[in-house]
């Protein structure tokens, strides 16, 4: 799966071998160098520099318009399909640079799975909203078995397994954003981005979307955009803070640990922040 | 307001004589009865046409019922019947859906879906636009000088003016009719639905063809079905791209492909010019026939329409 995305070995990030004993800290699965994104003239993120460990949630916090959603949607290059941006700096995967030219954006967003702030199933049935993935993704298993896996995982099994021909769209709020993860997690990637998966759904499917990251955490690495400090302080390993420079590009005030952040930030702006005062 | 020291009841009162006041909103009552009386009268002139068109129809259906329909042509106006009619605006019909919906369909998915919003891309929309409003007798001009010629110069035997050539006029008539409509029912899938798919690794093409299109097909049919009403009550762009007038009793079935041809419009349009007024309740008739044909046509697009949007 991986020789697809990442021809040259050369361009890969350092192996680890004898000669390079494993460090301490686990290998990042994604970094992001000095990474400036432009909307036209515009420049929405400057020089934010980041890597987000495998198998733990990683939570952007920040100000409204501080480019958090923005930032998330470059990795698994959703912002190609609005015409006019630019990136700059480097978006590596498994050490890949995925702007690199000869990468297909395709392949990438099959490994970087996305979950969206307004719940967005497809308008077709239960079944073939988890079926779509795998289908176009050439999944040539089980598809019966598939749909039950991703809807289990989701925590949504229970609650559809007798009307998965019924449509999606008949859900309530928080069962169609576990759909939307069932399908995420339906093609199997080894990254789930969510873009504020709970700003629209109300305190008990909020509930029960973060209980569900963390069973989702052992298998998968987790981003999540988010407004709500105490989902952040609740539901996430590490935490990184943006905030909006003068010039209205977002920038990272502070990252590390949620709970050194959250109880001992070294930044004033994050003590403000996380405590309510601005944002 | 009340003051502070009024008491409870006064409260009450003063709310009551507030919530209940009778407040005449005279211009919002005017604008109501303008509204119903313009229903009313597209209703009513719509009703006076199909009124007068069934009462002169009736007697020619009474007297020979289906032999009206199964007659050919003929310059007795007791045994004019109009099967030419029939085949020749059911084969019109079939070449248009057949050349313009997969034509403007295309246009419209590559203008709304790969082109990009350029300058080029605007000006080519605004035309498109524009040529939907194109007088048909200009269409018309289009079929004689280009369809009309090419298919002299396939045929070789001065038989150009054939059905091909008309059906081919009458596709590029309704075809930006199509192009637009179909535009703007692909304009109208939520964005949300384009992401979902690129977010599970779809490509452009499976999300177009699995997402976009089954989504936006009731709108584009809605576009087929004005675009086919259109096509087949057209008669002045047939008149120039060879369709013979209805008096042409010399119009063999066989010879609707390897020349001559006619239509329901042409025959509605020669029958009521004639002297004769057995020809007016002639054409009456097949002016319902042709109405009947358009509805069965649309009825068909409906269909589709309605299982297109039960699929989702």
């Amino acid at each position: 799966m991986m020789a697809a995305l990442s021809g040259d070995p050369l361009t890969t990030a350092e192996p680890l071998s004898p000669a390079n004993p494993k460090p301490a800290k686990p290998e990042p699965i994604i970094e992001l160098e000095n990474l400036s994104f432009h909307y036209g003239k515009f420049r929405a993120v400057k020089d934010v520099t980041v890597s987000f460990v495998p198998n733990q949630i990683t939570a952007l916090i920040g100000p409204s318009g501080c480019g958090k959603s923005t930032l998330l949607r470059t990795i698994n290059r959703m912002n190609d399909l609005i015409p006019g941006t630019k990136v700059e700096g480097r978006v590596s995967y498994h050490g890949q640079d995925l702007y690199a030219k000869d990468v297909d954006p395709v392949e990438v967003r099959r490994r970087i799975g996305m979950v969206f702030q307004k719940a967005n199933p497809f308008p077709k049935s239960i079944y073939e909203n988890i079926a779509f993935g795998p289908k176009v993704t050439g999944f040539k298993g089980d598809m019966d078995e598939l749909v039950e896996t991703s809807l289990r995982r989701a925590a949504l099994w229970d609650d559809v397994k007798d009307k998965l021909g019924q449509s999606g769209l008949a859900l309530s709020g928080g069962q169609q954003q576990r759909l939307c993860i069932a399908r995420a997690i339906a093609t199997n990637p080894d990254v789930i981005l969510m873009d504020e998966p709970c700003s629209a759904l109300d305190p008990r499917s909020t509930l029960q979307i973060e209980e569900l990251m963390q069973e989702l955490r052992k298998n998968y690495t987790i981003l999540i955009v988010t407004h709500n400090m105490q989902q952040a302080g609740r539901a996430s390993d590490n935490t990184v803070f943006l905030n909006m420079a003068e010039d209205r590009a977002g920038y990272v005030v502070e990252q590390g640990p949620t709970i050194g952040l959250f109880t001992n930030p070294k930044n004033q702006l994050t003590e403000d922040y996380v405590s309510g005062r601005f944002g | 307001m009340s003051t502070i020291a009024s008491s409870a009841g006064a409260t009450q009162a003063s709310v009551r004589a507030a919530l209940t006041g009778k407040h005449r909103d005279t211009a919002g009552t005017v604008f109501q009865v303008a509204l119903l009386a313009s229903l009313l009268f597209s209703l009513a002139v719509l009703l006076v046409l199909v009124v007068d068109v069934l009462s002169k129809a009736t007697p020619v259906f009474a007297e020979r019922g289906v032999a009206f329909l199964t007659s050919p042509l003929s310059s007795n106006p007791a045994k004019a019947g109009v099967v030419q009619g029939i085949v020749g605006t059911a084969v019109l019909a079939l070449i248009v859906a057949v050349v313009a919906i997969p034509i403007g369909l295309a246009t419209a998915i590559y203008l709304e879906e790969y082109a990009g919003d350029t300058r080029f891309t605007r000006f080519v929309q605004v035309n498109i636009r524009n040529l939907a409003g194109v007088p048909s007798v200009v269409y018309g001009l289009l079929g004689l000088s280009v369809f009309v010629a090419l298919a002299n110069s396939l045929d070789g035997a001065g038989n150009g003016r054939n059905i091909l050539a008309g059906g081919a006029t009458l596709a590029v008539l309704v075809l930006p009719i199509v192009v637009i409509t179909s535009i703007e029912a692909l304009r109208a899938v939520p964005n949300s639905i384009r992401e979902a798919g690129y977010g599970v690794g779809a490509s452009q093409w499976e999300v177009i063809r699995k997402l976009i299109l089954p989504s936006a097909m009731p709108g584009i049919l809605t576009g087929v079905v004005l675009a086919l009403s259109r096509a087949l009550g057209e008669t002045a762009p047939l008149v120039l791209a060879g369709a013979v007038l209805g008096s042409f009793s010399g119009l063999s079935l066989e010879s609707l492909f390897s020349g001559s041809y006619t239509a329901l419009p042409m025959i509605v349009y020669d029958w009521s010019r004639k002297p004769q007024e057995a020809f007016r309740e002639d054409a009456a008739a097949a002016i319902v026939v042709l109405l009947a044909i358009t509805l069965f046509a649309n009825g068909i697009a409906i269909l589709l329409r309605n299982r297109s949007e039960k699929a989702w």
